[in-house]
């Protein structure tokens, strides 16, 4: 104590009191003020927001700010839904790093039960597009042959004909759709993340989001099967071209050099 | 010819048989002249063969495919067993390659070795023509056959394309759509020749039926004609060989036509057969059930010509979309351009030949073929070419570029739309480099013999590599070929003191000239001199 009383003449002493007093008041008030409006409704889906708020503090506040108004950093959260959340934390894509021309698939490293929460807390914001639930999105009974007429028409120009991704402008891209849940599917085409754009259900019905999943399941899910042989990235000319030149030509070539380099041997009379 | 009596034992039956068609085809003499023709040995006189063979391919599996396809644009419902594209509308041309894939007995396997056949047979062509260019066979007499080789490449392409039109797929209706583009940008006269072609409006009811007849009557009839032509004239100038011990401009070093030729041929048919089967049975081309069917509506990321057309893709891709437009007329130099520079690149290669007998006035016969170091402006120009040419293939795959390598889209094309100027330029100049250095190598290679790998160490300390003269033969190989002159125009005033005319024409000729023949443009070769004065002197200096 001696040592702090000899200091109180210090010419920094009135600001760390100022800052001290401040940090009181904040901290209170931060105690005290939101407890008394969660108090009163004490649901499941209340706490759900409330832990995905602290979840959202740590993991999304620093670029979207810390009431998901966004910032120059991020966009805002506001009215995006629970299905954007799921989708963009879901595949990883959420928390991003690296700010690029677009943000990639990673390593998701959440758990479900957390995303859960964290898309209550984004949807408390301002209402949006709502997670789907397995019926909605389960392709089963789908018409895939339906689905595949719709995919050429909305997604191939960016996706490709069997969805193995393409080139956007400036280094943007549309990403492969394989090994993409149809719950994720269904999302996207929901919410229309990053450079997509959204389909809504008054553009595009339920069934027939499910039409596209189960066609993108049946050419490019683990069980689309390949008649032809290996699919050479499902890519087109441009895969089968170089395939050609290397292990056509190049074969033939090798085989060239071994006939020349067997020659008949004169006879030796 | 035998006269067989009774008396006489009958001759055996392959040699009655012979003698029948003999008498009445005369394959005798034409046997006797042609079955000891002489053709040298190196696995690059073979790229040919590769050509021939793949294309005789495509002909049988091509044959087999029309027996099943039908080149009609009719609407239908599609019901076969492919399930994602059950009750989808389609053309019958595609509903029959669906067919074809799905239903018919080796069907798939047929038309995957016919694809493949096609991409390998220009591919091989493109080599095959790469080989007669650097090693300089094109020269005289061989410049007819040049040409015709040449046709064959560029009706190759355009069978090619027919052909990968035909299945009326989502994939080559777009390519469709693409050379309609290119036909409408041509002034004038473009949208009635789209008009003509289509029999109305893009894409109308007729071009399957069309495409069909030009891919399996039209363009490969030419073809074939082409390829026997082009096989007549090998036979009548005799196979160019590589300068060596007894092989000289006036002969033919190698194994007989028959029975040694015959046997290898016909063994490389089989080969070439098998490799073509074995990528067919194992890698998928054209997938055209994943594709889709054709809808002028649709359209998707990642459409490209099969590879002989993506140089054209390039073009069109890097070009920027310029346009005029004048009283009411657009004049679309987006594509114009492009649907240009198109043929003039190809046309460039064609007139090679001429061009280079015109600089250098060569007009004598040459049956040797040249190693491409000792053409350094040749081999030059002939990289600065296949740049152009790589550059643009790149362009027309910026898309894939762009994802594979996590690149930007743009950035590629402009890198396109530089490098196809500058990127010539620096492999010409690069290349002649690094032929003079070859050159150079050589001659030290005559003069010095071969870098032996043993050191000795001298009396006064020194170390030294032991160099080992080469064989008489190696010596011939490196200095067998010619050395020219540069050419120099004459005297400004002739002997009476008149000033002479010299056409601007001809002043190009001699500037062009010193570009292949001038001081810069050729290692002198060892003299006889400097090679005894150095071997006299047992070694080192």
């Amino acid at each position: 104590m001696k040592k702090l009383s000899a200091r109180r003449r210090h010419p920094l002493a009135a600001v760390v009191v100022l800052l001290l007093a401040l940090a009181a008041t904040g901290g209170l008030y931060a105690a005290f003020a939101p407890a008394g409006t969660a108090k009163a409704d004490e649901t499941a889906q209340s706490l759900a927001i409330e832990e995905g708020k602290k979840l959202y503090s740590v993991g999304c506040a620093s670029c979207h700010g810390t009431g998901g108004q966004g910032t120059s950093d991020g966009p805002s959260l506001v009215g995006v839904g629970s299905a954007a959340v799921d989708f963009q934390v879901g595949t990883g894509r959420m928390p991003a790093q690296q700010p690029g021309a677009q943000v990639p698939k990673k390593k998701v490293i959440y758990t479900q039960a957390e995303i859960d929460q964290l898309a209550a807390y984004v949807a408390s914001l301002g209402a949006g597009a709502i997670t789907p639930t397995e019926g909605q999105y389960n392709p089963a009974g789908a018409d895939a042959a339906k689905g595949g007429e719709l995919f050429r028409t909305n997604c191939a120009q960016c996706h490709n004909f069997t969805g193995e991704g393409g080139a956007l402008t400036y280094g943007k891209y549309a990403p492969s759709l394989e090994g993409v849940s149809p719950k994720h599917l269904y999302e996207a085409m929901q919410t229309g993340p990053q450079n997509m754009p959204s389909f809504p259900d008054t553009t595009m019905p339920e069934q027939e989001k499910k039409d596209i999943i189960a066609y993108v399941q049946a050419v490019n899910g683990e069980k689309a099967d390949n008649p032809g042989g290996l699919s050479l990235g499902g890519l087109g000319p441009v895969s089968e071209g170089l395939f050609a030149w290397v292990f056509g030509l190049g074969a033939l070539i090798a085989v060239a050099i071994w006939v020349a380099a067997h020659t008949a041997k004169a006879k030796k009379s | 010819m035998s006269t067989v009596t009774n008396t006489q034992k009958k001759a055996p039956a392959g040699e009655r048989v012979a003698d029948w068609a003999d008498g009445r085809l005369g394959i005798y003499t034409l046997a006797k002249a042609n079955m000891r023709k002489i053709f040298p040995d190196h696995w690059s006189f073979m790229l040919g063969e590769i050509c021939l063979y793949s294309f005789l391919i495509i002909i049988l599996t091509g044959v087999y495919l029309t027996m099943f396809f039908h080149p009609s644009m009719n609407e239908v419902e599609y019901a076969g067993p492919y399930v994602p594209l059950q009750g989808q509308l389609m053309s019958e041309a595609f509903n029959s390659t669906m067919h074809i894939s799905f239903e018919v007995r080796g069907g798939l396997l047929i038309r995957q070795i016919h694809h493949w056949a096609a991409l390998i047979f220009l591919a091989g062509m493109f080599v095959h023509m790469m080989r007669v260019f650097f090693t300089g066979a094109f020269r005289k007499p061989r410049e007819i056959n040049w040409l015709f080789g040449f046709l064959l490449f560029f009706l190759g392409m355009f069978t090619g394309f027919t052909g990968y039109s035909l299945p009326d797929d989502l994939l080559s209706g777009t390519g469709v759509r693409f050379m309609q583009g290119a036909i409408l940008s041509v002034p004038i006269v473009g949208t009635y020749l789209s008009m003509f072609l289509f029999g109305g409006e893009f894409p109308g009811g007729d071009f399957v039926a069309r495409f069909y007849s030009a891919h399996v009557l039209l363009l490969p009839g030419i073809m074939l004609g082409l390829v026997v032509a082009h096989l007549i004239l090998v036979f009548v100038h005799k196979h160019t060989h590589f300068a060596g011990p007894g092989r000289t401009n006036d002969n033919v070093v190698g194994m007989p036509l028959l029975p040694v030729y015959m046997a290898k041929a016909g063994g490389f048919f089989f080969l070439v057969f098998g490799v073509i089967a074995v990528i067919a049975a194992i890698a998928s081309i054209n997938p055209i059930w994943a594709i889709g069917p054709y809808r002028p509506d649709q359209v998707s990321t990642g459409a490209q010509p099969d590879w002989y057309m993506g140089f054209a893709e390039g073009l069109i891709r890097v070009m920027p979309g310029w346009e005029i437009n004048l009283w009411g007329h657009t004049l679309v130099l987006g594509v114009m351009i492009p649907l240009a520079i198109f043929p003039a690149v190809l046309a460039v290669i064609a007139v090679y030949p001429f061009i280079e007998s015109w600089i250098t006035g060569d007009k004598r016969e040459h049956h040797i073929a040249q190693r491409p170091r000792n053409a350094p402006t040749r081999t030059a120009f002939g990289v600065a070419w296949i740049t152009a040419y790589m550059v643009m293939l790149v362009g027309g795959g910026n898309d894939l570029w762009a994802t594979h390598f996590h690149l930007s889209i743009n950035s590629i094309t402009w890198f396109v739309r530089i490098f196809f100027f500058v990127g010539p330029v620096i492999a010409f100049i690069v290349t002649k480099r690094i032929c003079l250095g070859l050159q150079r190598r050589d001659k030290d290679k005559v003069l010095h013999g071969r870098e032996s790998g043993i050191i000795k160490r001298l009396p006064h300390g020194e170390f030294v590599e032991v160099h080992e003269p080469l064989s008489q033969g190696e010596l011939y190989k490196l200095t067998a070929h010619e050395q020219y002159e540069p050419a120099a125009l004459p005297p400004a005033v002739d002997e009476n003191g008149v000033e002479r005319k010299i056409g601007a024409m001809e002043k190009l000729r001699v500037k062009l000239n010193k570009g292949y023949y001038g001081d810069d443009n050729q290692v002198a070769k060892p003299t006889l001199e400097e090679y005894k004065e150095i071997q006299s002197g047992h070694g080192h200096h």
